[in-house]
């Protein structure tokens, strides 16, 4: 049995410690936000926070996690109570089929937490592991800008205080 | 914006037609008649009924009302990402007056909807969307009869809101009108179609209904499915394709945690466990076990064009007028090139089948349910009322991926292990090396000039495999071609105009004098190829549209003025005028190093228009070539969702930017090499330009033109001639690689 | 700073007076010259000096402008930008005649007769030929104009002040033609000319003293660049598998040769730039490193043989280390243990099956012999990857998913599985001090 620090909540796991994150994520613990796109580390869709960085967690086995919090998109918000980041990604339609989105998100909300204010050169290069093959670029640089401006016109509010966690 | 009076359509004709509220007009979309597959009819001398109504002609296969008002829409189209469900909903919520929120959307189940075929070729607006504005629009006027009898009103003096009718001081809800069998009625071939002028619903940019799941951790893909008792499969597949399986000692992986079962069926090797992770294990060391015998089955890779032109063909004319004149104005020639491209899914494809009580349910991303179920129950042996296909959504497939193997993949591990849903999922190796490619091409243009710099005489030849390799048959699934009793597939066809396989645009839209177009149809296949994003418009459009340019050059002329200087077509004109104008190409400023291209086509000559400027800068010492913005005016008939339609037009640009800049899939002569991202790469957002900026021509009252494919064929021509703009040097091989361009430049 | 810098220092005023009584004057400004002046081929030669000098290297920010500067090259005095080397009039050197061009090459001054600093490599470029330096001209006057200034220079004090240079060149600025091997060999000659006069190899790969200088009696016995150690490229190489001239040529060319390495950190693009240089260049120099690492004595060989047998192990985690750990690394070894069954032995141990072929089996990665960790940490942090939209293999980033404690363990584990080498010291304190570097 292992324990995870999983948005803001302890959560008791029953799998293999040498078990990818996310596969712990989506099998064990019915998440649907972090994707399998390759198992490679090479395009992002699995991306999660761990200990307040971005990672992949195709290539992050269970074993190293540890007791560092793990955040998905699940912990940004819902779909009733959508969090600044998701609130950007609907608002500016930043999706075509979405199967990269998730990862997307948190990749975004890595940078946001660390960077509150990045320039539109910063977000590109931060972005850069995370693929998307329909081609909806503009549109999710356009929402992580949204999530951005709306955060600092928001005041001093850093972006995880959204939501407590 | 501009606006245009939709041909034929006035209001007054509408209000002439009578003071009722039921308005009988006719509406045949333009376009779609009795040669266009798709919505193949049954032949006979009644009036064809609109879309897919033709095939399936019963309303309540389309709308369904239940007493408490609930309102089901049936399509057996597909959403893949191109925002199709969230049209529907707006065309039927148009119609019956509702709001799009009351509306559940059911798509594509073998079960439970009609049979529209596979959702490709941008036919979904043209026959689902078609078919169920339609059928809205008769239920509406059923509803309204039934209205006006129970209320003692005449229908005239009705008012409708939001699924209620009101006349009379009183008013009655959808459900309380509808009962029993009243909407399992044929449809009529005229519907009494709302006037667009009046429209709330559609034309406006209505949220994607997927969206919000999608970003907030929802169920929303095939791969997201759990069901009770769920188990987890992987399939080991042959190193190459030629590789024979000869030794393969499942012992040790049968023993593994979780483990469930080994299926081995020729080359067809496959392992069920308890866990997705525990399958994966097993399916590592399954593959370490394997003993495979590999042949040289594949081309030399750098005679790839060689081979291609060499290889027997079956030659089609499609157009030959005129002669070719020689000896008069200046004639150019060019030879084109387009490698192997991959689909390349951001999510492997994936499928869960189960088995229970002699019945199977497969869910799938397939493009067409319908005719996978046929191909799945011919694998299984079965009749075909004994599986059921049901579409959920997968990751953007562009075409025919790998969704249809993984179902059958997963249809054959259910079979091991009836009871249980199996779950399986493709590596991201097996998409890359298994998904049907699309494939190698060359293509040839000649072209005379005459004395007054128009082009006296146009020739074109594409050599080109099939682009279809979709099931029907056992044999067009993968797994159907490794068993040991194997089954064959369908042998390869060369598609028929308009639509066109290899073909498609090859025709130009342009007018000339003298035009001969031949295809040469390669029916032999090295390796898997079928349907990506556009087919051969991708590679033919590029030819066009890259030789236009080359041809204005030798006359001197503006690209833009020349490609009008032949142009017939006014929507055609229209949307090349407003690129340019919003792109601002009369008074473009070369910078150094920088350059701006032009393209322009109508997909399939019958679909929807695109006019694509751009700006690229060119690294002379890296080779990079770096979009820098891309101005885009369309024309896709009357819009449903102009934002769908701008979402579509800028993802399309920007995958085909993809292909068109690195993406050739590589191979020796054994197996293939580009195995993953780092062998196949695709654009990342360092490479993706400052802006794209998409410019709708508004047709109200027009047909439906599909759009989701209208920028793969434009856009590598945009780039290629903007490359020749800012460094005058004359790109023919895709991809325009970085080592292509350098090389290029250096000369 | 040591203490005997600064008595160093004023040696070096003292001389830099001696040497400014020499006198080092502008140089006339010239018009710049149209491109169509230059013979094309000529300007092909250049382009492919530049390619082997890896002048972009410096001299063109990533995703920036070619040769318009910019580039941050740190140094143990501080930062230095490169330069605009574009022939642009204000802000380039389209003012420059290529004698004044030659001078800069030759001797480190610029047009206006100030010191260049010694962070641009005049003291190898000194060594080119006349034909050399004139097709490299050919080459820069005929790149885009660009208007652009680098950020100026941050270096200690009193090292703003450029006539110091002066001094530094009397010491350690050797004019003339390169030194030649002894062998008449034509191609070791080409070699010892590529690698000394324009690659400059060994600005990286040989040890400089307190004042920069390259130390010359440890030519090519290892450096620094950009916190990666550069090796050795002596007899004292740390490559497992010794270096044959095959092997050799196929890493300058594309990067990554089985068995030994695949670029990583400042050496991609050093290797970016030499994949557009002619094979037979290529090849030349590769004969020169590989003589001067001389043929492998009995213990490079008794090396090759141990890395094979580990190598040749179904998984690392196998291996009998020979001597027994230090008691301090029990810990760390447990968790690296666990840290590269679980992250690491999918694609080293016995390799994703069909991936973009196998990875590297790491008892002959030349990053686990070298004297310190560092390489190798920023190798698992980092991953390697190809340059945008172009193929290549693919090793992912751990940054992140691996805390320091686990890095460092990791390190430390590879080390004792995958060599006979002495362990490393202080390897968490080189994680976290490595912690924000590139």
């Amino acid at each position: 049995m292992i324990v995870l620090n999983l948005n803001g909540r302890q959560q008791v796991v029953d799998a293999d410690a040498s078990t990818p994150l996310l596969y712990v994520l989506r099998d064990d613990l019915q998440l649907n936000g972090a994707k399998f796109g390759c198992g490679l580390g090479q395009c992002g869709a699995c991306t999660v926070m761990v200990g307040g960085t971005a990672v992949l967690s195709c290539i992050t086995p269970l074993s190293v996690v540890g007791t560092r919090p793990v955040k998905t998109v699940e912990g940004l918000g819902s779909a009733d109570k959508p969090g600044v980041l998701q609130s950007a990604f609907i608002a500016e339609q930043a999706a075509q089929c979405g199967y990269c989105i998730a990862g997307m998100m948190m990749r975004a909300q890595a940078l946001l937490e660390k960077n509150p204010n990045p320039s539109d050169a910063d977000i590109r290069q931060h972005m850069s592991i995370n693929l998307c093959r329909c081609g909806t670029h503009m549109r999710i640089l356009r929402a992580v800008r949204r999530a951005a401006d709306s955060i600092k016109s928001a005041s001093t509010e850093h972006p995880n205080a959204q939501r407590g966690a | 914006m501009r606006s245009a009076a939709p041909e034929g359509l006035t209001r007054r004709a509408v209000l002439a037609a009578g003071g009722s509220l039921v308005v009988a007009f006719s509406l045949r979309p333009h376009g779609v008649d009795a040669q266009e597959p798709g919505a193949q009819g049954p032949k006979s001398d009644a009036p064809k009924l609109p879309g897919s109504l033709d095939k399936t002609p019963m309303l309540d296969s389309w709308i369904r009302i239940d007493a408490d008002g609930k309102i089901t829409v049936l399509s057996g189209k597909a959403e893949l990402g191109q925002g199709i469900k969230t049209a529907l909903i707006q065309v039927a919520a148009e119609e019956l007056v509702v709001r799009p929120e009351r509306i559940t959307l059911i798509t594509a189940d073998t079960q439970r909807t009609a049979d529209e075929g596979y959702t490709a070729g941008s036919h979904s607006m043209q026959d689902s969307a078609t078919a169920i504005r339609n059928a809205a629009a008769q239920v509406r006027a059923i509803l309204l009869g039934i209205a006006a009898q129970k209320l003692g009103a005449a229908p005239e003096t009705l008012k409708v809101d939001d699924g209620v009718v009101s006349g009379g001081g009183k008013s009655l809800r959808y459900g309380e009108l509808v009962s029993g069998q009243d909407l399992h009625v044929k449809a009529a071939p005229n519907s009494p179609l709302r006037d667009p002028a009046s429209h709330t619903v559609m034309g406006q940019d209505l949220q994607r209904i997927d969206i919000p799941a999608k970003v907030t951790g929802g169920v929303a893909y095939v791969q997201d499915l759990r069901l009770p008792g769920m188990v987890h499969g992987r399939i080991v597949r042959p190193p190459s394709p030629g590789a024979a399986l000869t030794a393969l000692d499942s012992a040790a992986a049968e023993k593994m945690p979780g483990v469930l079962k080994v299926v081995r069926d020729g080359r067809f090797i496959g392992v069920i466990a308890q866990r997705e992770w525990q399958a994966i294990t097993a399916s590592k060391a399954l593959a370490r076990a394997a003993r495979w015998q590999e042949r040289e089955t594949l081309p030399v890779q750098a005679d790839l064009y060689k081979t291609v032109r060499s290889a027997p063909a079956k030659d089609i004319v499609l157009v030959d007028r005129g002669s070719a004149p020689e000896g008069q104005g200046k004639t150019v020639s060019a030879e084109y090139l387009r490698p192997y491209q991959l689909h390349a899914s951001i999510g492997p494809s994936c499928a869960v089948a189960q088995l229970v009580d002699g019945n199977y349910t497969v869910w799938t991303h397939s493009q067409g349910v319908f005719p996978l179920r046929k191909a799945v129950a011919e694998l299984l042996g079965q009749a075909q009322d004994k599986v059921r296909c049901i579409h959920v959504e997968g990751s953007g497939c562009y075409g025919h991926n790998a969704a249809d193997d993984v179902a059958a993949d997963a249809a054959l591990l259910a079979r091991a292990l009836p009871g249980h849903p199996v779950r399986v999922q493709w590596m991201r190796e097996d998409e890359h090396m298994w998904e049907p490619y699309g494939p190698p091409m060359v293509s040839a243009a000649r072209a005379t000039l005459d004395a007054n710099g128009s082009i006296a005489s146009w020739q074109y030849e594409v050599w080109s495999n099939t682009h279809n390799a979709r099931p029907g048959k056992a044999g067009d699934l993968l797994a159907g071609q490794h068993l040991a009793q194997a089954f064959q597939p369908s042998p390869p066809q060369p598609g028929n105009q308009p639509d066109g396989l290899g073909d498609r645009n090859s025709i130009p839209l342009y007018t000339f004098p003298n035009e001969k177009v031949v295809y040469h149809f390669l029916p032999e296949m090295p390796l898997r190829v079928s349907a990506l994003r556009s087919l051969g418009a991708y590679m033919n459009v590029f030819s066009l549209e890259s030789f236009m340019d080359e041809m204005a050059r030798a006359a001197g002329a503006d690209p833009v003025a020349f490609r009008l200087k032949h142009l017939a077509d006014n929507r055609a004109r229209d949307v090349i005028n407003l690129a340019a104008e919003q792109f601002g190409w009369s008074s473009f400023q070369r910078r150094a190093g920088r350059g701006r291209g032009f393209a322009f086509a109508r997909y399939k000559n019958q679909a929807g228009y695109l006019a694509l400027a751009c700006e690229v800068e060119v690294r002379r010492d890296t080779g990079e070539v770096k979009l820098v913005r891309v101005v885009a005016a369309a024309d896709s008939g009357e819009v449903v969702n102009p934002d769908g339609i701008r979402n579509q037009i800028e993802g399309g640009i920007l995958q085909s930017s993809s292909w068109t800049l690195s993406e050739e899939v590589t191979f020796d002569q054994t197996r293939i090499t580009s195995r993953d991202w780092g062998g196949y790469p695709i654009l990342r957002f360092p490479q993706v330009p400052e802006r794209i900026e998409v410019h709708i021509v508004p047709r109200p009252g027009q047909p439906f033109l599909g759009t989701g494919e209208v920028a793969q064929g434009p856009t590598p021509a945009m780039i290629a001639n903007a490359v020749a703009d800012a460094t005058g040097a004359r790109l023919r091989q895709l991809p325009l690689s970085r080592e292509r361009v350098r090389k290029a430049l250096e000369a | 700073m040591a203490s005997y810098v600064v008595p160093i220092f004023l040696l070096l005023a003292v001389l830099a007076g001696c040497g400014a009584l020499g006198g080092h004057g502008p140089m006339q400004e010239i018009n710049p010259p149209a491109p169509t002046a230059f013979d094309r081929a000529q300007v092909r030669r250049g382009q492919v000096l530049a390619s082997l000098g890896d002048c972009s290297s410096c001299h063109t920010t990533r995703n920036g402008p070619p040769y318009a500067g910019g580039v941050p090259v740190p140094t143990p005095f501080g930062t230095i930008y490169g330069t605009n080397i574009t022939p642009e009039p204000q802000t380039g050197i389209g003012r420059w005649s290529e004698a004044a061009f030659r001078r800069a090459l030759r001797e480190g001054i610029a047009r206006n007769g100030s010191h260049l600093y010694p962070a641009f490599p005049y003291d190898h470029f000194t060594h080119l030929t006349d034909d050399d330096i004139a097709a490299l001209y050919a080459f820069v006057m005929t790149r885009d104009p660009v208007q652009a200034k680098p950020p100026p220079n941050r270096l200690m004090f009193p090292l703003q002040f450029r006539p110091l240079v002066a001094g530094w060149n009397m010491l350690y600025l050797h004019e003339g033609p390169v030194t030649q091997p002894s062998s008449q060999n034509a191609e070791l000659s080409r070699g010892a000319y590529l690698v000394d006069a324009l690659a400059h190899c060994g600005a990286c790969h040989s040890p400089r003293n307190a004042l920069g200088a390259e130390q010359k009696d440890a030519y090519l016995a290892g450096g620094e660049a950009e916190g990666w150690h550069a090796t050795a490229l002596n007899p004292k190489s740390p490559s497992p598998v010794p270096w044959t001239v095959e092997a050799l040529t196929a890493y300058l060319q594309s990067g990554m040769v089985a068995d030994h390495a695949i670029t990583a950190g400042p050496m991609e693009d050093v290797v970016h730039n030499l994949s557009h240089a002619d094979p037979a260049d290529l090849r030349a120099m590769a004969e020169y490193i590989v003589s001067r690492m001389g043929p492998p004595d009995g213990e490079r060989q008794a090396r090759e043989a141990a890395a094979r047998k580990k190598a040749a192990q179904d998984s690392l985690a196998t291996v009998q280390p020979s001597s027994p750990a230090p008691p301090t690394d029990e810990e760390a070894l447990a968790l690296g243990g666990v840290v590269y069954a679980n992250s690491c032995a999918e694609c080293h141990d016995l390799g994703r099956q069909f991936s973009s072929d196998t990875a590297l089996r790491l008892p002959l990665a030349i990053a686990l012999h070298l004297p310190d960790p560092r390489n190798l940490i920023h190798i698992i942090r980092h991953g390697i990857q190809p340059p945008e939209g172009q193929p290549g293999r693919w090793m992912p980033p751990f940054e992140g998913s691996l805390t320091d404690q686990q890095l460092a363990a990791l390190v430390v584990w590879l080390r004792r599985q995958g060599t006979d080498a002495p362990p490393w010291k202080d390897v968490l304190k080189t994680v976290k001090d490595t912690g924000d570097a590139p």
